[in-house]
């Protein structure tokens, strides 16, 4: 990086009151915010959990290894986010374009994951409206999967801008924020396959 | 490894060996979640088991990957106060409607 950009970046880090980054700032507020948003989404799973009336039940259509996998595949993820991020800051764009490529597509194998798992549900009978583990199951790991989804889209914009020269070395922090909603988005699916899943019923 | 510009009281963020070294460690964490789910001599402590494995996962992502560990200490208390918010209404809840 040239002086003449390093020079730049630490004006704009000491230009805020906090002489921290206001983006990080920013989305750590945010990030504490969604921590209440899904506190509030798997209170509602671990309140009706047990309490359905009519089946199918949790122990009828979960597929721990498959669902294990797909664990395995966002933890994955977010190596290869810390990995893209870490390259970039060294200047090394072409291998941050490998790693944010390799991210986004984990997390598509992701997404592909829960498609299949919600078409499996639904050949078993359980849907949204069928009993209240269907309704809180969907309504958490569907809005779960929308984050996903998100980031996915973060990822492949970061992606396109770096071939215009938008991402480099001394604007890493653009894709520091983005990282910080992709493991985010991971903790919160570390939360969620233990209490949902593994916890017997 | 250059650094990003950063306030006064952050730190530099490790390099990729330490993040490889994390993914082994959660790999491992994960694989013995899973193991624990089906190790019948484990169920009668299933529970605490796999909550003390599940904060371990979320703590090593959280300092180690989101770097809070090395950021700064006005990162980690915003981030802190929505969890403790978030589990402190959580526990809350599940007392009142007799969820445990």
């Amino acid at each position: 990086m040239s002086h003449a950009k390093t020079a730049a970046a630490h004006a704009d880090a000491h230009r805020t009151s906090t002489g921290l980054s206001n983006n990080k700032l920013l989305m750590w507020t945010f990030l504490a915010s969604d921590c209440m948003f899904f506190g509030s989404l798997i209170l509602t799973y671990m309140v009706y959990r047990g309490r359905s009336l009519t089946g199918p039940y949790p122990e009828d259509v979960f597929n721990i290894p498959f669902t294990s996998v797909s664990a395995a595949v966002l933890l994955l993820s977010s190596l290869t986010m810390v990995l893209a991020l870490a390259a970039l800051q060294q200047g090394k764009v072409k291998v941050f374009r490998v790693w944010i490529l390799a991210t986004a597509l984990l997390g598509m194998l992701f997404l592909g994951g829960q498609y299949f798992e919600f078409t499996e549900f639904a050949h078993e009978g359980l849907g949204l409206g069928t009993n209240v583990f269907g309704s809180s199951f969907f309504v958490l790991t569907g809005i779960h999967g929308t984050h996903v989804g998100l980031g996915i889209i973060w990822l492949l914009t970061l992606f396109v801008l770096s071939f215009r020269g938008l991402v480099r070395q001394d604007n890493a922090e653009k894709v520091e924020v983005a990282g910080l909603y992709w493991h985010f988005v991971d903790i919160v699916w570390i939360v969620i396959f233990t209490f949902v899943y593994l916890l017997p019923y | 490894m250059s650094r990003q510009a950063r306030g006064p009281v952050e730190h530099a963020h490790p390099g990729a060996v330490t993040y490889l070294k994390i993914a082994v460690v959660l790999a491992i964490l994960t694989i013995t979640e899973v193991a624990t789910y089906y190790i019948p001599a484990i169920q009668p402590i299933i529970a605490p088991v796999l909550i003390v494995l599940s904060i371990a996962k979320f703590l090593l992502v959280v300092m180690f990957y989101m770097h809070l560990k090395f950021d700064s200490p006005l990162f980690r208390g915003i981030f802190a106060w929505g969890m403790f918010v978030a589990i402190a209404i959580v526990l809350a809840m599940m007392a009142l409607y007799a969820a445990f």
